[in-house]
């Protein structure tokens, strides 16, 4: 007999029917479960009863352990022993290496753009390790839930770009989960807390996790919520705490031998025990016995705080930023939200709670609540509650764009847009008998091509060759609930379209992001005086083009040969200024070729109307002309 | 004609009550559906219909549909956990048969 669960009235589902969803939290530094039963949200424990699974993979002789089995081996066999993979998802090598530079582990480049790190059990990429950690996830809910589970939300960090949603979603394949959507971290938790049901306001959350850290301002309009702004830094969390208080061990016992791997894993290890136990009492006596490292302690509250504020003081201006960002005050905000473990630390809720001025939200444990929050947007999603529709905003964190002539880019998408969200603009051919165009697909707020980030280029190929601006090629960018954008274009006339899915090679981190944006600021000058003279040089360009183009159709029969010289000296004269760097002689030299063709082109038009009207009589014109007004 | 409750489920549906902060109690029925002719139903009340029949019992109040008691007069609902799994099963004397995954059964 199956074991049932009680239904919402009227809600029941038919046998075989009822859909089992699930929420991960997927996490840096440790990872989770939740599901909807009987109108409660749990988190899932195994069978000894924790919640918390490690995110840690362990590549053992025979066996792949996960969680606190593999964790008991990061000090003995730590280059197989994987922590932390989240900071490497969608990474590309550079990034890796960056990241990695606390960690041991070997980074290896490969063709695919995907690097991998090297373990026992082969060279694997981040996701393949990720995937090993939902799979873990998967078997506790199906065992726990006794049947298949039909779908997962899985939360990721505001800050990921689309190649680490890329990559999340990826794994979730590959461990075999079916994923409704992916959900940002901080609306998770502000649905756990049930403010989705709550007041109109603005809401803050605060998410210090193992290793991300995220800030969001949130505005709950009618039942909607919509993501002001976010902000953060994906390399800041409890790892650095450890780290900080690691460095301050080896600094106080002056011991050289920290550099092996085993012994900066146990000493990452220590930290983490002095700090979880700082959280509780006021010192905390620290004893280091491991090979040539031998060293006893105290570590109290008031060291503790001259070591982390750094750290927290980075964390206020991440929110003092994204409160700019998002044009509010401190005083607007109704509720702060605190996520994350590493939000127990009492120094963080102190330093927290003094800059918003308030109390915080803390009564739901910091490391469920966003397991809690994707478990009921979960349930929801896969039809279990079919009234109350929950509908979460995203906003886009770069604009989108696509390359047009003269390396400029063409913004289709702004930043801060709601997602998911379509716009489609139009673009037409720049030269006779264009048959295909190359669509570059750029992100970032800079104006040349130059400055901004490539993220895909595909080619529209085989409409139908029309003079120079004639074709209409509409340009769709299209960005679903997950971020993930997929561009597509279609010459109007004919009908003919291509599109790509964008999946950039690797991605984006936060230092990047803001140096992006920093940078537009900076150069908002420079880039407008570019984008001009680019659009000058396009110009000349153009009317060269346009010049021979009509020289070769008939520069023969309706010019003299003086002046027809005249003409190549005034396109001589352009042709010389056009890469100059200033503006005003480019349209000066436009301006002087096209007096000098007045003549010529008032000529051929009188010639192309004579064609046209070779062989027909001025009445007939007259009867068109009739007949066309009376149809109109 | 009587449905009971055993204690640990007479506790988890009090629970599962309070924490949902509404409802008068629980409804047991059956539909039919399923591979084998039926499948049970377990929901909260809210409102309890002129021709249900209402049982107490561990201090629970327990609604049937008079359609639904013919099947399940004499059901005790208890509350089990195997393995990882916990929930609510109906100890059914009349239930002659279940199929093979359990979710439906035939009288």
């Amino acid at each position: 007999m199956a074991l049932i669960q009680i239904a919402e009235p009227g809600e029941s589902t038919t046998a075989h029917q009822h859909k089992l969803a699930v929420g991960i939290g997927l996490g840096t530094t440790n990872s989770l479960v939740a599901t909807v039963r009987s109108g409660v949200v749990n988190t899932l424990p195994n069978t000894d009863g924790q919640h918390l699974l490690a995110s840690v993979v362990h590549y053992g002789e025979n066996h792949i352990h996960v969680g606190s089995d593999a964790l008991q081996y990061s000090v003995s066999d730590p280059l197989n022993t994987i922590v932390s993979v989240k900071r490497f998802m969608g990474r590309g090598i550079d990034e890796m290496a960056t990241e990695g530079a606390h960690y041991s582990y070997e980074f290896i480049n490969t063709d695919s753009a995907v690097p991998r790190i090297k373990t026992r059990a082969g060279n694997l990429s981040a996701i393949e390790i990720s995937a090993q950690i939902l799979k873990a996830l998967k078997v506790r809910a199906v065992d726990t839930l006794g049947d298949e589970i039909s779908g997962a939300v899985i939360t990721v960090p505001a800050y990921f770009d689309d190649a680490q949603r890329q990559a999340t979603k990826d794994a979730a394949r590959l461990a075999g989960i079916n994923v409704l959507r992916l959900l940002n971290e901080p609306t998770a938790a502000a649905v756990a807390y049930g403010l989705d049901t709550g007041k109109e306001g603005v809401i803050a959350v605060f998410d210090l996790g193992g290793g991300t850290f995220d800030v969001s301002i949130l505005r709950l309009n009618k039942g909607v919520f919509e993501v002001l702004a976010t902000g953060g830094d994906s390399s800041l969390g409890g790892d650095d705490f450890d780290y900080e208080i690691a460095k301050w061990i080896v600094s106080q016992a002056a011991n050289s031998n920290a550099d092996s791997p085993a012994i900066k894993r146990y000493l990452m290890q220590q930290a983490r025990n002095a700090k979880e136990a700082l959280a509780e009492q006021a010192a905390v006596e620290i004893k280091i016995d491991i090979e040539e490292f031998q060293w006893t302690g105290t570590l109290d509250r008031d060291t503790l705080k001259t070591l982390l504020t750094p750290l927290v003081k980075k964390t206020l201006l991440s929110c003092r930023r994204a409160l700019r960002d998002a044009e509010v005050d401190k005083k607007d905000i109704n509720e702060v939200v605190m996520v994350g473990g590493s939000t127990r630390t009492l120094l963080v809720r102190e330093m927290v709670s003094d800059f918003f001025e308030r109390e915080l939200l803390t009564s739901i444990d910091p490391d469920k609540v966003v397991a809690t929050g994707a478990a009921l947007q979960a349930d929801v999603l896969v039809g279990n509650k079919p009234d109350d529709e929950m509908l979460l905003l995203d906003v886009i964190p770069l604009s989108l764009g696509i390359e047009t002539m003269g390396g400029l880019v063409e913004k289709v998408i702004h930043r801060n847009t709601a997602i998911p969200i379509a716009k489609a603009q139009d673009f037409t051919t720049y030269k006779d008998g264009q048959t295909a165009m190359a669509v570059h697909v750029l992100q970032g707020e800079r104006e040349l091509v130059s400055d901004s980030r490539s993220l895909a280029r595909f080619e529209l190929r085989g409409f139908p060759a029309q003079v120079a601006g004639a074709a209409r090629i509409r340009v769709t960018f299209q960005v679903d609930a997950d971020g993930l954008l997929i561009v597509s274009a279609c010459e109007e006339n004919s009908g003919v379209e291509a599109s790509i899915d964008v999946k950039p090679s690797y991605g984006l981190s936060d230092t990047e992001i803001e140096r992006m944006l920093r940078e537009s600021m900076d150069h908002a000058e420079d880039d407008m005086h570019s984008r001009s003279l680019r659009e000058q040089q396009v110009d000349a360009d153009r009317v060269i083009e346009a010049l021979d183009s009509a020289l070769a159709a008939d520069g023969e029969q309706l010019l003299s040969a003086q002046e027809k010289t005249e003409i190549m000296q005034a396109r001589q004269g352009l042709l010389d200024v056009k890469t100059d760097s200033d503006k005003e002689k480019i349209e000066r030299a436009i301006k002087q070729l096209e007096t000098t063709c007045d003549t010529y082109v008032a000529r051929r038009m009188n010639s192309n109307i004579k064609t046209a009207m070779q062989g027909h009589s001025i009445e007939e014109y007259a009867t068109d002309k009739q007949s066309a007004a009376e149809e109109t | 004609m009587a449905i009971t409750l055993t204690e640990p489920a007479a506790d988890r549906v009090k629970t599962f009550l309070a924490n949902r902060g509404k409802g008068v109690g629980l409804r047991l029925g059956v539909k039919t559906m399923g591979c084998s002719g039926m499948a049970y139903v377990l929901e909260f009340v809210d409102d309890v219909n002129p021709e249900d029949e209402v049982f107490e019992d561990a201090g629970v109040k327990v609604i049937v549909d008079p359609k639904s008691l013919v099947y399940l007069d004499g059901t005790e609902l208890d509350y089990t956990k195997e393995g990882l799994n916990e929930g609510f099963k109906f100890n059914n004397p009349k239930e002659k048969a279940a199929c093979g995954c359990g979710e439906s059964f035939t009288v």
